[in-house]
């Protein structure tokens, strides 16, 4: 087993975000989580990386107890995450960015071009660009994809990364995910609501109200939510 | 002019100026208030000032891509030298300027230099200027650097000020004033790092008189420990004209830091913008790079060391 949640609590504002989390995540598997807003799912998400803490419970990486740790160690215990909304920076370019995710001070602008050509940039216009407001919503989740690729982490996760970009773009973007296997190797942990990341995945976890409702196969879990949960309305309508 | 550069004397002038660079063209090198070497070029002359301290820096008109250096190193504890110099930047020519001042100071006497520069452009002339300031040494005695620089442009004229002073320097005051004819350009970019006890005001004072004259001012800065910075910018917006001024810092610790801009327009088409940000470092940056395997110090560093590039 490469992942373990055992009992997980989180409270905040008296509210109860996560309610005693149990979960177990298998090498190698593609594991999608869904649910509607508000379920708990990025908090899920954020603790496993180590941004927020749990109230309660553990988190186990490999067997070890990672729960204490802090977010650097568990990165480079071999944990990736990447962000709903990717971080913008004041000078530091594309560039600087993939050099420090992919821990080589000397990787080349080639080396750099090749990993922005598999999330399909046009890698040139890019390399030297600053990290800022001057990309779309589109690129910037590109570029993060990249950074969490050059990662080779054992559990790759991704917050919902259909969030605030078009849907031409997300359609593009669907496509490297469809392609992901190339890039990322090991487990991969994916917060979404769409339907076509759902279908690729091997798993699919449904979360309401800080529970996990279910775990299954999406064709079984789209069937028996759609007419339960509002996230899914209009996908199926879909042309 | 007596020639006494030693080691210490090499290592400043390598901090302010890049040394391979400034043999390939004219430059002046003080020190300790002096004159101490000066090579001129078929289109740069030098001449010394009569009638107070300083240079008197020519360049022929059409002149292509020259570089003119002028470092100063102070390594004598308790100097306060003050210089005047004046740059006269023929029609169309196209040099780059590199004015630095290292100050080594071992002793508990404060050391000061006052830079004046005053650069004259004619008509289509085109410089880029690169200033750069540098204290050190283990003495209690302050490092002081206060420069002046006035920018005169004539029509068609443009100067690209790039002026940074990153480390060791106790207190400064930079002043910069621009007076811009038409069609001319005016970018200015600074960047400073206090630590400290350490003072640090500038102020931009920018006249946009003549039609499309047009400026941008980007301040970045970072103040640590206890240090402080002061902004000020004033715009002056004459004529249909453009500018845009940034002023863009990060605190940490209990350093302080103000932003006064100020942007006046004096004409209907005059186009003025100011942006400021003041804050600590975003916490979404530093955790970002923490995913990526750097621990909070490095992620810090990293951050400034981008912020400041």
């Amino acid at each position: 087993m490469l992942l373990e949640l055992k009992n997980i609590c989180f409270e905040r504002d008296n509210k109860k975000i996560l309610d005693n989390i149990n979960l177990e995540l298998e090498i190698g598997k593609f594991v999608a989580i869904t649910g509607p807003n508000g379920s708990g799912k990025s908090t899920l998400v954020k603790i496993i990386m180590g941004i927020e803490k749990p109230d309660s419970g553990k988190v186990i990486l490999d067997g070890k107890d990672i729960t204490k740790l802090s977010i650097d160690e568990r990165a480079n215990l071999g944990i990736s995450f990447a962000f709903q909304q990717p971080v913008k920076f004041k000078g530091i370019t594309v560039y600087d960015l993939l050099k420090i995710a992919a821990r080589k001070e000397k990787m080349t602008k080639i080396e750099a071009c090749e990993v922005l050509s598999k999330v399909g940039l046009c890698a040139k216009e890019y390399v030297d660009r600053e990290v800022n407001n001057s990309l779309s919503g589109g690129e910037l989740k590109r570029i993060e994809i990249a950074t969490v690729a050059l990662r080779g982490a054992k559990l790759t996760i991704f917050d919902e990364p259909e969030a605030g970009i078009d849907l031409w773009s997300f359609s593009n973007l669907i496509d490297v995910f469809e392609k992901m296997g190339e890039l990322i190797k090991g487990t991969t942990l994916i917060i979404s609501h769409q339907e076509r990341i759902l279908n690729i995945a091997d798993e699919v976890i449904l979360m309401k109200g800080g529970k996990i409702q279910e775990i299954g196969e999406s064709k079984e879990i789209l069937k028996k939510t759609f007419a339960k949960t509002e996230c899914y309305r209009g996908i199926e309508g879909r042309p | 002019m007596e020639n006494k550069i030693n080691q210490v004397d090499r290592e400043l002038l390598n901090e302010v100026s890049n040394l391979e660079n400034m043999e390939k063209g004219a430059y002046n090198i003080r020190k300790n208030g002096q004159g101490i070497e000066r090579k001129v070029t078929e289109n740069v002359n030098i001449i010394t000032k009569k009638d107070k301290a300083g240079i008197d820096i020519y360049v022929k008109e059409n002149t292509k891509f020259e570089f003119i250096h002028i470092p100063v190193i102070i390594t004598e504890s308790g100097l306060n030298d003050v210089v005047y110099n004046d740059f006269y930047i023929g029609k169309n020519a196209n040099v780059i300027i590199v004015a630095g001042c290292g100050i080594h100071n071992d002793h508990h006497k404060d050391s000061q230099h006052d830079g004046i520069h005053r650069f004259f452009l004619e008509e289509g002339a085109k410089v880029k200027y690169v200033e750069k300031h540098y204290g050190e040494g283990k003495g209690d005695g302050k490092r002081i650097l206060n420069p002046v620089t006035e920018v005169y442009l004539k029509a068609g004229s443009s100067l690209e000020m790039e002026s940074s002073q990153i480390k060791g320097v106790d207190s400064t005051i930079r002043e910069t004033k621009g007076e811009l004819a038409a069609n001319t350009n005016f970018v200015v970019s600074e960047k400073i790092m206090t630590h400290g006890k350490q003072f640090a005001k500038t102020t931009f004072d920018v006249q946009l008189n003549g039609e499309n004259a047009s400026t941008h001012v980007t301040s970045r800065s970072v103040a640590t420990d206890s240090s402080e910075q002061l902004f000020v910018s004033k715009i002056y917006g004459n004529n249909r004209c453009f500018a845009h001024s940034e002023c863009d810092a990060i605190i940490k610790e209990q350093a302080k830091v103000t932003a006064t801009p100020e942007i006046t327009a004096n004409d209907v088409e005059a186009n003025l913008i100011h942006e400021a940000a003041i804050g600590k470092i975003a916490g979404e940056q530093l955790i970002k790079l923490m995913t990526l395997g750097l621990s909070e110090k490095e992620a810090e560093e990293e951050i400034i060391n981008g912020f400041l590039r």
